[in-house]
């Protein structure tokens, strides 16, 4: 090399530009956070056209999402209300579960919507690279245009029987943070084990309909047997529905919050775990769907 | 030599077809597998790979530079895609390293992620998110692509109104203004009309003077020519000729001239279930007579020998044969069920007979595949399965012999004069 005439490797060598390795990878794998965070434009516009895809079709659109919860609240309050004469917690019934039956429903369709979003994206999945976790994200937030909608009847509903929020609504963003945590969690598992097991999909709804009853939407942590009571923070929406009705009403967290902590616990772990095995099983998508 | 931009080393990919493990299963079918063996419960904890296994490719590997295009060619399933799936990280090799420096992004198939109810626009963002542009870059390009794709009257209408055409062009000029340093680009230009065509070539032609690295499958035999100063030909999963396109090319059609000669029954290329089998074909002139070569303008009769597996009588039989022209293109389909004339039984040994009136092709040498249903199921499919030697001949029984070297195919046609009179009247007629 003829001195002064700089080395053509050396220019070429630019170090600016980022290196991908292609290699086979075996068992758990790390997350990648950083990949996911320089992807959060997908995420964003994947849930945004999940979004204006619904309410375009639709004139119905929002109306449905103030329809459910109220056609919801108004059949558990005739049967478990006015027929089982369940006890609410010294609350208006009606109120009382309108209230459990809005988180119920945003927890429920985020579940649902992200364990089917490998199915639903197998076009994506086989043509194009990105961190496979944006899928399953992208899908906990259009509920939350729902839930919203949902939330203003519910406060048209408790201002009209006189029910007035105190400062405590201000913790309420904690409460469906946890319960996004939690559906993202169930959402990566089922996601990743549909992969395998396809007839997750039919037995999904069924799944989520037992869930709701063994989760305090129609009825109060408080009439869970003392025995049992600290074991039902083990289901986080358990805690999640608890706490948002504390936020509302003011209502105790049966039994107070070690509950609370033990369901936001079990939420982290669910999440946690999730994607780590949504990792795992993440190298044989393209392969299987 | 300065680093290569892409260097592939060892790379193999193994897939597992029809095992247990391999195949998506349902709840039910893994309980009812347990309880009729309760031995499968062992196979999750076998080490060591499940019965049938395919290698798409298998110890591929090469270096490409900064700046150059290269074809990847072969013929169906010889791994060109896997190859680009494996390197545009949408699946994992099962073995080997590859190492591509810089911003890498696919172009598979154009327009996935469109959604049919969101506007042109809402899908420009879409798109151009999912093959990894920012948003302000999309902002800044917006004019720009919407240009490309000639769609400007049409950038907010929903895309379940647009023509294929115009869905094609949208999606192939969002495509075209990602700025990566390596582009993989999968047989996207099959579609989408002549004039566009040449449109995406001229891009993709200016992406490689900026330097970037262009990675290109295709079959389109003129357009790789004319891109690519390289070739990489893959057959069978591996690498058999890497070199200049020209010469690679040359391989790669000497190759299939090769395996078309060798007798059909000798064949081991084939896929499906061979219920029912080629084993022989012969060419007939008018008179029913076997030759070696076909005739311009003759009747001719193609008969496809075949047997059946079980020596039992075939049901529902469906039959293709698909006729290839010099750069092994398409040139066009002959298909049993064009006329519904699929076999409803025939006999288990025998031929298929293919009559082609007056053959409407020039003088020269034309490849074929043999394709066969027998009751919907693919039963035997050769690729390049033979030729045809077609020599000039009459065609239009005119005592002279059609120029060669204009087109492929010879057109019946007719021409006539009218005078200015008989043009009026018709005119004034209607």
């Amino acid at each position: 090399m003829v001195a002064g005439i700089p080395d053509p490797s050396r220019i070429q060598a630019d170090t600016s530009k980022e290196v991908v390795y292609i290699r086979p990878t075996k068992g758990w794998v790390p997350l990648n956070v950083k990949e996911l965070f320089l992807y959060r434009e997908l995420i964003w516009m994947l849930a945004w056209r999940d979004i204006l895809a619904r309410y375009k079709q639709t004139i119905v659109g929002v109306a449905w999402a103030v329809l459910q919860p109220l056609v919801a609240m108004i059949v558990f309050t005739v049967v478990f209300g006015k027929l089982a004469k369940i006890p609410s917690d010294g609350l208006r019934y009606s109120v009382f579960c309108l209230a459990g039956t809005l988180m119920w429903q945003y927890f429920s369709a985020s579940a649902q919507s992200s364990s089917n979003c490998l199915r639903n994206n197998v076009h994506l999945l086989t043509k194009v690279h990105f961190p496979r976790l944006a899928i399953p994200l992208a899908c906990i937030l259009p509920p939350l245009v729902d839930f919203t909608a949902g939330f203003l009847v519910l406060m048209a509903v408790m201002l009209h029987y006189d029910y007035y929020p105190t400062w405590r609504i201000l913790s309420i963003p904690l409460f469906l943070g946890l319960a996004m945590v939690t559906a993202l969690g169930i959402g990566l598992w089922l996601s990743a084990l549909t992969i395998e097991y396809r007839d997750i999909h039919h037995v999904l709804p069924f799944l989520m309909q037992l869930a709701m009853f063994a989760s305090p939407v129609v009825y109060s942590s408080s009439l869970v047997p003392d025995g049992l009571r600290q074991f039902f923070g083990l289901n986080p929406m358990a805690g999640v529905i608890a706490g948002f009705r504390w936020a509302l009403f003011g209502t105790p967290v049966a039994p107070g919050p070690p509950m609370l902590l033990l369901s936001a616990l079990m939420a982290c772990a669910i999440l946690v775990s999730g994607a780590y095995y949504f990792r795992r099983t993440e190298r044989s998508f393209a392969d299987f769907v | 030599m300065s680093e290569p931009v892409i260097r592939v080393e060892n790379i193999g990919k193994r897939y597992s077809i029809g095992s247990q493990l391999g195949q998506p299963k349902s709840i039910s079918d893994t309980v009812q597998g347990y309880l009729q063996s309760p031995t499968r419960l062992l196979q999750h904890f076998r080490i060591g790979p499940p019965t049938e296994l395919l290698w798409a490719i298998k110890d591929v590997s090469f270096d490409v530079y900064e700046g150059e295009v290269v074809g990847i060619i072969g013929r169906n399933g010889a791994g060109k895609s896997t190859l680009l799936k494996v390197l545009a990280r949408i699946t994992e090799p099962t073995e080997g390293q590859a190492t591509i420096r810089g911003k890498v992004s696919s172009l598979l198939e154009v327009g996935i992620g469109f959604h049919p109810d969101l506007t042109g626009r809402e899908n420009i963002y879409l798109y151009g998110v999912i093959l990894g542009m920012t948003k302000v870059e999309i902002d800044r390009k917006f004019d720009e692509i919407v240009a490309f794709g000639g769609v400007e009257k049409f950038i907010d209408t929903p895309m379940k109104h647009y023509s294929s055409g115009m869905y094609v062009r949208l999606a192939f000029a969002v495509a075209a203004h990602v700025e990566p340093d390596v582009l993989l680009i999968d047989e996207v230009l099959a579609v989408g009309d002549a004039a566009f065509q040449n449109k995406c070539l001229g891009r993709i032609d200016a992406i490689s003077k900026e330097g970037r690295t262009v990675l290109f499958v295709s079959h389109n035999i003129p357009a790789l020519l004319s891109l690519c100063s390289r070739a990489i030909l893959l057959s069978g999963g591996t690498v058999t000729a890497d070199g200049k396109t020209r010469e690679v090319l040359d391989t790669y059609l000497e190759g299939i001239k090769e395996k078309s000669e060798l007798p059909l029954f000798a064949r081991k290329d084939r896929r499906g279930d061979q219920r029912l089998k080629f084993v022989g074909f012969e060419m007939r002139d008018w008179q029913g007579v076997e030759v070696g070569s076909l005739v311009s303008g003759q009747d001719v009769t193609l008969a496809l020998k075949y047997e059946s597996s079980d020596g039992e009588p075939l049901n529902n039989v469906h039959v293709e044969l698909e006729l290839y022209g010099k750069f092994h293109e398409s040139l066009c389909q002959l298909s049993t069920n064009f006329h519904q004339v699929d076999f409803q039984e025939i006999p288990a040994a025998g031929a298929i007979e293919l009559k082609i009136p007056r053959l409407p092709l020039q003088a020269g040498r034309y490849m074929f595949d043999l394709y066969a249903t027998v009751s919907g199921g693919m039963s035997d499919y050769i690729q390049d399965a033979g030729a045809l030697n077609v020599e000039p001949g009459d065609f239009f029984g005119s005592g002279r012999l059609p120029p060669v070297g204009h087109g492929i195919f010879l057109v019946q046609h007719s021409w006539s004069v009218a005078s200015a009179e008989d043009c009026s009247q018709v005119a004034y007629d209607v």
